[in-house]
């Protein structure tokens, strides 16, 4: 078979599920990015504006014809109401990190200003570590990891991307807006 | 309509009714007890005792490829379950509207490992269209309302409703919905504004192939089919699963192709300039090596599930839709562009393939005086039934034999298991396909080791007095193996010789059935004929074959299309 995209080359997609809140549907979409062999770079799931749905938000790496197909797959789930590919023309992204610096008190005021920098807080201060609490796009948060780098990062902890779409879309289906 | 208090067990009795089930296929076991309680008398819901769950579910897919409607099947929680899997794995494959309802045990046991648990919703997400464990009574009648939905509609396929023991105990006040409102799911019924561009490149196309698969059969859409490929006029190809999608005796069809396919078929599909593929899925047995595939070809492909097209090979333009609704505007479309700019001329390509199909057809030499050949049983069978009959296979090499020598003339005609290739489906699914069409003849074409994969269930034949008729072309081998053995691996036959056990004529008798041999030329008429003429029950008929018979054309796992291999 000339299937060469089980490994997680290729660019970066972000498809957004609206899926319904029930029990075993993280199961179900996990097993089937599994089963498939589209890897999984980072998932995120939350509620939404409606009790009973919830939002996912998955990254992949894979070819864009791969992804179409991701896409149609996803949609065949009973649970999932609408799937999308979010265009990078129209994503609005952003990611949570908690970064722990294990690093002596004199360090401190060089790291606060770095924080503030990248928009980032102290969250927790003890005398030889601190944590960083920083959101913002992937590349960001990418660039803040390596600065911080030097100062001894000794735990890093990232929430996978959220995303919307920019302007008035919305992913529901006419029938549920 | 009035609520009716009454347990879940009763009400899942009520749901199976409401949908107009005419037989389930299962085996109580300890969880499943009320729903078999509930079922005690007074229902039409006739309930079938197989000896094995795996059985159950092919018996099921059976009944609903050979009636059109959705098979049922029970079974009891833990093993009772799981010996499903490999039938709903099998349903899946194949595209079967399927049923399957399992008891799980009691509630709060669920999670603790309890006797007979098993988490089936979860060991059967990857190969359901969707499964649900009913956890409040009150959900039963919408979820069993929308398991037949989503079984039949779309593109049809197995779901399983699991339900905990408590559960089935407890009262609900039960109406049956009328209708399904499921956010998710929406089998695709859009106009397709590509007809018209469809429509052009069958016109302009001078070397037009039609490919039919088993998506013709779960739309019923052969009526379509034929005038659309009458009107194209052009060479038919199929699938195992298109067998029935187009009469095999009609001038345009030139029956199966792919790996076992014709050498005239192959060479057909690798040199069209146009493919119209309807309801199929360019599986690796068709296609041969991918990147060779029909290399000048551009691809029209009309499928049911969006997620089919452009899976393995893109397509030129596809056309997402219910084929029986989609074809006649595609036919339409095709008749009105004839009609105003013509048409590319094909007669040159039409005589081509006239030409390939004499130089190279399907052929055996059965010596009148010599060991029996496969492919004359199996042309002797259609002969002495005239092509009516219901034929049911096994899988290995039987099973191709059957596929290139059994014409099919209506559809429904060809039952296999073709996705998963599950060996031992043949008698289940004759048992099936005769519960659902009682006053045909239903042939069951096996192997000896498929046969041997669950043959515990003549007793449910007899039990039922099925007249289904089992031909075991026997050649004491797990011939499609040895046959790979042979070609590929050096004659090294691990594994695959069978010893001559059990005697399969004592076993008949020791099942009530009647069981017959053949062992030449002279011996087959006769015992095809009492076959036919036992309408008393099961008939198991032990057709020794020549043992080293392989099956030819043969395109190498891999291998391009048009690079068949013969046995001369």
């Amino acid at each position: 078979m000339e299937r060469t995209e089980i490994l997680p080359t290729g660019t970066s997609h972000t498809i957004s599920l609206l899926v319904e809140n029930k029990p075993g549907v993280l199961h179900r979409i996990a097993g089937l990015f599994s089963r498939r062999g589209y890897n999984i770079a980072s998932l995120t799931v939350g509620p939404t504006e409606r009790a009973e749905y919830s939002r996912m938000t998955i990254v992949v790496r894979l070819s864009s014809k791969t992804v179409e197909q991701v896409v149609r797959q996803v949609q065949k789930l009973v649970p999932v109401v609408e799937v999308r590919e979010l265009l990078p023309a129209d994503l609005l992204e952003r990611e949570l990190m908690l970064v722990k610096i294990r690093t002596p008190e004199r360090n401190h005021a060089e790291l606060r200003a770095l924080a503030d920098t990248y928009e980032a807080t102290i969250v927790d201060v003890s005398p030889d570590a601190l944590v960083i609490e920083a959101a913002g796009t992937a590349g960001k948060l990418d660039a803040l990891e390596d600065r911080l780098r030097p100062f001894g990062i000794h735990e890093i902890c990232r929430s996978g991307r959220i995303a919307l779409e920019r302007g008035f879309k919305t992913l529901a289906p006419p029938s549920l807006k | 309509m009035a609520k009716e208090r009454m347990t879940g067990a009763m009400a899942v009795r009520r749901s199976l009714e409401a949908e107009g089930v005419e037989v389930t296929f299962g085996m109580p076991g300890g969880t499943i007890l009320p729903i078999y309680d509930a079922m005690f008398g007074g229902t039409k819901v006739r309930q079938v005792l197989i000896r094995h769950e795996q059985v159950g579910g092919h018996a099921a897919e059976g009944f609903a490829h050979a009636t059109g409607k959705v098979g049922v099947c029970m079974g009891t929680s833990g093993p009772g379950a799981t010996n499903l899997v490999t039938a709903i794995a099998d349903a899946y494959m194949d595209s079967v509207p399927l049923v399957a309802i399992t008891a799980n045990v009691a509630s709060p046991l669920i999670g603790t490992d309890a006797f007979q648990e098993a988490d089936i919703t979860g060991i059967t997400m990857p190969i359901t269209k969707h499964n649900w464990l009913v956890t409040d009574v009150r959900d039963i009648p919408r979820v069993f309302k929308e398991a037949f939905y989503i079984a039949r509609t779309g593109r049809p396929g197995p779901v399983l409703i699991d339900i905990p023991k408590d559960v089935l105990n407890t009262e609900l006040d039960f109406e049956y919905p009328e209708t399904v409102s499921i956010p998710g799911y929406h089998p695709p019924q859009r106009e397709e504004p590509r007809l018209r561009d469809a429509a052009a490149l069958i016109r302009s196309a001078s070397r037009p192939v039609v490919y039919l698969g088993g998506g013709v059969r779960t739309a019923n859409a052969h009526a379509e089919v034929l005038a659309f490929a009458e009107l194209v006029d052009a060479p038919v190809v199929t699938t195992v699963h298109g067998k029935g999608a187009f009469p095999e005796t009609h001038p345009l069809c030139l029956a199966m192709f792919g790996m076992h396919g014709s050498r005239f078929a192959n060479y057909t599909v690798q040199n069209a300039d146009l493919l119209v593929c309807l309801g199929a899925r360019f599986d690796d047995r068709v296609t041969g090596k991918l990147s060779t595939f029909a290399p000048d070809a551009k691809i029209v492909h009309l499928d049911v599930d969006p997620a089919e097209i452009s899976k393995l090979v893109t397509a030129t333009v596809p056309l997402v839709g219910d084929l029986k609704v989609l074809l006649p505007q595609l036919t339409e479309e095709v008749r009105r562009a004839f009609a105003a700019q013509g048409r590319a001329d094909i007669a040159p390509w039409k005589h081509k393939v006239a030409d390939w199909r004499e130089k190279h057809p399907l052929r055996y030499v059965q010596d009148p005086k010599g060991e029996l050949l496969p492919q004359y049983v199996i042309e002797r069978i259609w002969q002495k039934c005239g092509g009516q009959a219901v034929v049911t296979t096994g899988v290995g090499e039987h099973q191709m034999f059957a596929a290139q020598w059994w014409k099919t003339t209506a559809p429904r005609q060809f039952i296999t298991s073709g996705g998963l290739g599950t060996m031992g489906f043949c008698l289940p699914s004759a048992i099936g396909a005769q519960l659902g069409r009682p006053g045909e003849t239903v042939i069951g074409i096996d192997g000896d080791g498929s046969f041997q994969m669950t043959l515990q269930d003549l007793a449910t034949a007899r039990d039922l007095n099925l007249p289904i008729k089992i031909f075991i072309l026997n050649n004491l081998f797990l011939g499609m193996v040895r046959q790979w053995q042979e070609l590929f691996y050096e004659n090294r036959f691990a594994s695959t010789p069978l010893s001559d056990c059990p005697d399969f004529v004592k076993l008949a008798e020791a099942y009530g059935c009647l069981g017959l041999r053949a062992r030449t030329v002279e011996e087959l008429d006769p015992v095809i004929e009492r076959a036919l003429a036992n309408r008393e029950g099961p008939t198991i008929i032990d057709v020794r074959i020549r043992r080293e018979e392989k099956v030819f054309p043969m395109v190498p796992a891999g291998a391009p299309l048009n690079d068949m291999i013969d046995g001369e």
